[in-house]
């Protein structure tokens, strides 16, 4: 192995498009997760029209825009600090990787004081004050929690991994010839995003 | 020889100019679902979350520079969800 140091070093065997097409492969299967999902929400929407329009009216559409409006932003630094270590800029991709999980850090705490906010109210799944409504008023807030509550506990492992993959670039363990990992956790965070693109219209804009 | 090792390199200024269009197509969704379109409402509204998952799926998860298998895989998958939702769909209203 010792023979040409140069050329055996970029020739370490690595198989980028296969881990690539593994991330793919994983990604189809959150959106089939995710679709079940949608499909619930459509069927019972086009059952409960006027009910799903009464529970949509009580979301906050303020705290939903800029809850998009953050996501789409991480979306673009983590693609950002994909080109830079491309670039062989270490540093600022390191800086765009910070931006993205504080993006991801505000999109939680948002979601947070929604949720207590909603809490408060006292509208949660099994609550008295929600079973007191329509039944196409309590699913739709049984599928407000369940669907936007997967997609925060997604944004947590999209902040835990793009946390490791923080300290790997500070490691030099990423570099600008070996950056799969970084793209791979850059597609999980964008799915994430995608995600957010139809839960956003179908729970915050029923006006 | 060049396959793998040679990889695009999307510059800075494509995933801006994407970033902007994702918040002029987000502003003009919320815009939109002030204004009472009637059944046109959810039409518009998915119409416009389908162009801005085309946005980021395209450029921002590279999707159009990546090899045909990535695109045909996306495909198949796309088409699997679309015939879940149609078969349901046809299940439902016939009953």
């Amino acid at each position: 192995m010792s023979h040409n140091e140069n050329s055996t070093a970029s020739h370490v065997h690595r198989d980028d498009v296969g881990a690539k097409m593994g991330m793919w492969l994983f990604l189809f299967t959150e959106v089939l997760l995710f679709g079940g999902m949608f499909l619930v929400y459509a069927v019972y929407r086009f059952q409960n029209p006027m009910q799903f329009h009464l529970a949509g009216m009580e979301l906050n559409t303020t705290v939903g825009t800029i809850n998009t409006i953050i996501l789409l932003t991480s979306s673009l630094t983590v693609a950002l600090a994909i080109t830079a270590i491309q670039k062989n800029n270490k540093f600022l991709s390191l800086v765009f990787l910070s931006v993205t999980l504080l993006f991801a850090l505000m999109f939680m705490v948002n979601k947070y004081f929604e949720w207590t906010t909603k809490i408060e109210h006292g509208i949660y799944p099994g609550s008295e004050e929600l079973l007191k409504k329509q039944n196409g008023e309590i699913l739709f807030f049984g599928l407000y929690y369940i669907m936007t509550g997967l997609h925060g506990l997604h944004v947590i492992v999209g902040m835990v991994l793009l946390s490791l993959m923080f300290i790997l670039i500070l490691k030099n363990k990423i570099t600008h010839d070996n950056f799969v990992k970084l793209e791979n956790s850059g597609l999980y965070w964008h799915l994430v995003d995608l995600i957010w693109i139809f839960l956003f219209p179908l729970f915050y804009l029923i006006q | 020889m060049e396959h793998g090792n040679n990889k695009h390199i999307t510059p800075y200024s494509t995933y801006l100019i994407v970033w902007v269009a994702l918040l002029a197509f987000t502003s003009i969704t919320v815009s939109v679902a002030g204004i009472n379109l009637g059944n046109l409402t959810l039409f518009v509204a998915l119409v416009i979350a389908a162009i801005k998952s085309a946005m980021v799926i395209n450029i921002f998860m590279h999707i159009k520079f990546e090899e045909k298998i990535f695109k045909v895989f996306l495909l198949l998958s796309g088409m699997t969800l679309l015939v879940i939702f149609l078969l349901t769909f046809t299940d439902f209203s016939f009953r």
